[in-house]
C-alpha cells in the first residue's frame, strides 16, 4: 500500500476529506463575518451562537414539525436570518455611531444569552439527528471511499460561496456595498435605501451561519455550545484571510481546515493549535492578512 | 473648594477602608476573597480598555495560565506562597509580553481578534499540558504560610492576606495611571496619530501598557489558585474574558472603583442567581425560571446586553456624572476632564 511519510494513503485521503468538511464550514462561516464587518464594521461575535441556533432549529423542525431535511434546510436559514433582522433592526442599529468596541461587547452579550438560552431548554447534553436518506451511505470513488453526505457538505457550502462570492462582485451590488461602507451619507442621497441594505446584508450574513448549522448537524454533536468553540478558530481565519476579503475568508477557511486536518494526522496534539500558530506567523509577515488590503 | 476636595477623598478612603476591613461581618469572607480577586483582574483588565483603549479579548489565557503556574508552584513544587504569587504575576508578564507584541501590530477590532486567538492557543496548550491537569485541572492547592508567618488556612486571614494584595494591585494602577505614563496612554487612546506625531513611541507605550496589565492578571489570577485551591479550564475560556469585560463595564470602564463595584455585582449575582430563580418561578408559576442557576450566562447575557444598550457608563460612571451634574459651568467642565480620577475609593 502506497505510502506519504508513513502515512497509508487511504487515511490521507479521509483525512482531507474531512478537512475539507471542516474547512466549508470555516468558510462560510468567515465569509458571513466577512459581509458583516464589511458593511456594519461590527464583528459578528454571535456568529458561533447563530450557527448553533441553525442546527437546533433543524433538529426542532425535524422533532417538533415533523418536516424533512430539505424543508429545513431552506427554513432554519431563513429561521436564524429573521433572528438576526430582529436584532439587527432593535438593537444594533443604536450601537453604529459609538465606538467599535460596544458592537463587539454588544455580540458577546447577545451569543452569552443565545447560548444560555438554549441550555435552559435543552440542558448540555447533545442532540442528533442523522442525514436524510437520500445521502446517507458511501460512494466508492476508486481511491477512497466517500462517505456521501461529506461529499454533500463540501459541494454545498462550496457552491454557496461561489454564489455568494459572485454576487459580491456584480457591478451594481458590490458598489453599492462598497459606497455604502465608505460613504453612507451620500449614497442615500442617491435614492439607495442604505439601512435597509444594512439590515438585509446582516440577516444574510448570520443566515450563512444558520446554514453552516444545518449542514453541520449530522456531522457534529447539536448542543448549545457547538458554536462558541467554532467561532474562534473562524476569527483565526478570518484574520489570516483579511477581514475585508470575501475570497480571503473562503479560501484561507477551506485551506485552513485541510491544513488542521492534516496536522491531526502527522503530529495529533498540534491539530488545534496550528491555525493559531498560523494566524500568529501571518500577522508577523502580513499584518493585513493575506488577502487583505491594510484598512 | 480644592482643600475640601482633599479632605472628601481622604474620608472617602477612610470609609472604603473601613467598610472593607468590616466586610466578612457581612457577607462570607471567601466570597468576598474571590471577588476581590476578580476586582484586581478587572482593574487590570480596565487599565487597558478604560484608560489605553486595548479591548483585549484574550485576558482569560494570562487569569488561568498564572493560576495553574501558581497552583504548581504551591502543590507540586511546594514553594512559598510569596514565591508562588510572584510566579504567577511574572507568567502573565512573559506570556503578555509575547500577546502583547503580536496584538498591537493591528488597532481596534483586529487587536480584540487577535488577543481572542491567541488566548485560544493558550487555552488548547493547557488542554495538553502536562502540568495542569487536563480537564480536572489542579485540585486541592494548598494555602500555606505567608511570609512563613502568617497561617492562611484560616478564611478570614485569607481574606485580610488577599486584600491586602489586592489593594496594592489597585494602588498599582492608580498610581500608573497619574503618572506621566498614564496620561500618554490616555493621549494614545484620544488620539494616536497625535501622540505619534509628538514623538511617543507609540507601540512601546502599549506594549509595556499591556504586560502591565497581564503582570496584574497573573497576580490576580495565582493569589485566586491559592484562595480558592483550584485552578480549571473554565479560568482559561475565552467566556471567562467575556466575563471581565462584563464586570468592567457594568462598574464603569475607564473608572478607578467601577471594576470593583461590577466584579462585586456579577459575582453575587451568580452565587444568588438559582435562589432569585427559584423566587421567580414561585411568583409567576413558571418551572423555566428554576434553570436560571445552570443557566447563569443567559442572565449575563442579557446584562451585558443591557449594559452596551443603555448603560455604558456603568454604576460608577453613572455616580460619577450625576455627582457633577452642572450645579455651575464650572463643574460640568471639571467632571467632563477628570471623570476618571473622581472615583474614591
Amino acid at each position: 500500500m502506497m505510502e506519504i511519510f508513513g502515512v497509508p494513503l487511504p487515511v490521507l485521503w479521509a483525512q482531507l476529506l474531512l478537512g475539507l468538511v471542516n474547512g466549508s464550514f470555516y468558510a462560510m462561516m468567515s465569509l458571513g463575518l466577512a459581509i458583516i464587518f464589511g458593511l456594519l464594521n461590527v464583528i459578528n461575535l454571535s456568529h458561533g451562537a447563530l450557527y448553533m441556533l441553525g442546527a437546533f432549529f433543524t433538529w426542532m423542525g425535524l422533532n417538533y414539525l415533523g418536516l424533512n431535511y430539505w424543508a429545513m434546510l431552506v427554513l432554519a436559514p431563513l429561521a436564524v436570518a429573521l433572528v438576526g433582522v430582529v436584532v439587527e433592526r432593535t438593537m444594533l442599529r443604536h450601537l453604529y455611531r459609538l465606538d467599535h468596541m460596544y458592537g463587539l461587547l454588544f455580540m458577546i452579550g447577545l451569543s452569552h444569552f443565545l447560548e444560555g438560552l438554549m441550555r435552559s431548554f435543552y440542558g448540555v447534553s447533545g442532540k442528533s439527528y442523522s442525514a436524510p436518506a437520500a445521502l446517507s451511505g458511501a460512494t466508492d470513488l476508486g481511491f477512497m471511499i466517500m462517505p456521501n453526505y461529506r461529499g454533500w457538505v463540501v459541494a454545498a457550502s462550496l457552491a454557496m460561496c461561489l454564489l455568494t462570492w459572485f454576487v459580491s462582485e456584480r457591478p451594481r451590488l458590490g458598489a453599492y456595498l462598497r459606497a455604502g461602507t465608505e460613504n453612507p451619507k451620500l449614497v442615500e442621497a442617491f435614492g439607495i435605501n442604505v439601512p435597509r441594505m444594512v439590515t438585509l446584508t446582516y440577516g444574510f450574513g448570520v443566515a450563512l451561519a444558520g446554514l453552516a448549522g444545518v449542514l453541520a448537524a449530522p456531522v457534529v454533536q447539536v448542543t448549545p455550545m457547538m458554536g462558541a468553540n467554532l467561532i474562534v478558530v473562524v476569527f483565526a481565519v478570518v484574520v489570516i484571510g483579511g477581514l475585508n476579503s470575501i475570497l480571503g475568508a473562503i479560501v484561507a477557511g477551506l485551506v485552513l481546515g485541510v491544513v488542521e486536518s492534516l496536522a491531526g494526522v502527522y503530529y495529533p496534539e498540534a491539530s488545534a493549535t496550528v491555525v493559531f500558530v498560523i494566524m500568529a506567523i501571518v500577522l508577523m509577515l502580513r499584518p493585513a492578512g493575506l488577502f487583505g488590503r491594510e484598512a | 473648594m480644592r482643600a475640601a476636595t482633599v479632605v472628601n477623598r481622604r474620608n472617602g478612603y477612610l470609609l472604603a477602608a473601613a467598610l472593607l476591613l468590616a466586610a466578612p461581618l457581612v457577607f462570607y469572607p471567601l466570597l468576598l476573597t474571590k471577588v476581590y480577586c476578580f476586582a484586581l483582574f478587572a482593574c487590570a483588565f480596565n487599565l487597558l480598555i478604560g484608560f489605553a483603549g486595548l479591548v483585549s479579548f484574550g485576558h482569560a489565557a494570562f487569569f488561568g495560565g498564572a493560576g495553574y503556574v501558581g497552583g504548581y508552584a504551591l502543590a507540586t513544587l511546594g514553594w512559598p506562597v510569596e514565591l508562588a504569587l510572584a510566579a504567577g504575576t511574572l507568567t502573565g508578564a512573559a506570556m503578555g509580553y509575547v500577546v502583547g507584541l503580536l496584538a498591537i501590530r493591528r488597532k481596534g477590532v483586529y487587536f480584540s481578534m487577535v488577543t481572542l486567538a491567541l488566548a485560544q492557543m493558550c487555552y488548547f496548550f493547557y488542554l495538553q499540558a502536562p502540568f495542569t491537569g487536563g480537564e480536572d485541572g489542579l485540585q486541592g492547592i494548598p494555602r500555606g504560610r505567608l511570609l512563613g508567618l502568617v497561617d492562611l488556612s484560616d478564611d478570614l486571614v485569607l481574606y485580610y492576606a488577599v486584600l491586602a494584595i489586592v489593594a496594592a494591585g489597585y494602588a498599582l494602577i492608580v498610581r500608573t495611571i497619574h503618572s506621566p505614563f498614564g496620561q500618554v496612554l490616555k493621549a494614545i487612546r484620544e488620539n494616536e496619530a497625535r501622540a505619534v506625531s509628538l514623538g511617543y513611541d507609540v507601540a512601546r507605550y502599549k506594549l509595556l501598557a499591556f504586560v502591565l496589565s497581564t503582570a496584574l492578571t497573573g497576580l490576580a489570577g495565582a493569589t485566586k489558585a491559592l484562595a480558592l485551591g483550584f485552578a480549571t479550564l473554565t479560568d482559561a475560556h475565552w467566556a471567562m474574558s467575556g466575563m471581565v469585560i462584563l464586570m468592567t463595564l457594568i462598574g464603569g470602564m475607564g473608572t478607578f472603583v467601577g471594576p470593583v463595584v461590577g466584579a462585586f455585582v456579577i459575582l453575587l449575582l451568580e452565587s444568588k442567581l438559582d435562589e432569585i430563580g427559584d423566587f421567580l418561578a414561585e411568583l409567576t408559576g413558571i418551572d423555566w425560571f428554576h434553570a436560571f442557576g445552570t443557566s447563569v450566562t443567559m442572565v449575563l447575557g442579557l446584562v451585558f446586553m443591557v449594559c452596551v444598550l443603555a448603560f455604558r457608563r456603568g454604576l460608577v460612571g453613572e455616580w460619577i456624572r450625576w455627582r457633577a451634574r452642572p450645579r455651575g459651568k464650572a463643574a460640568g467642565a471639571a467632571a467632563a476632564g477628570g471623570a476618571a480620577g473622581a472615583g474614591n475609593g
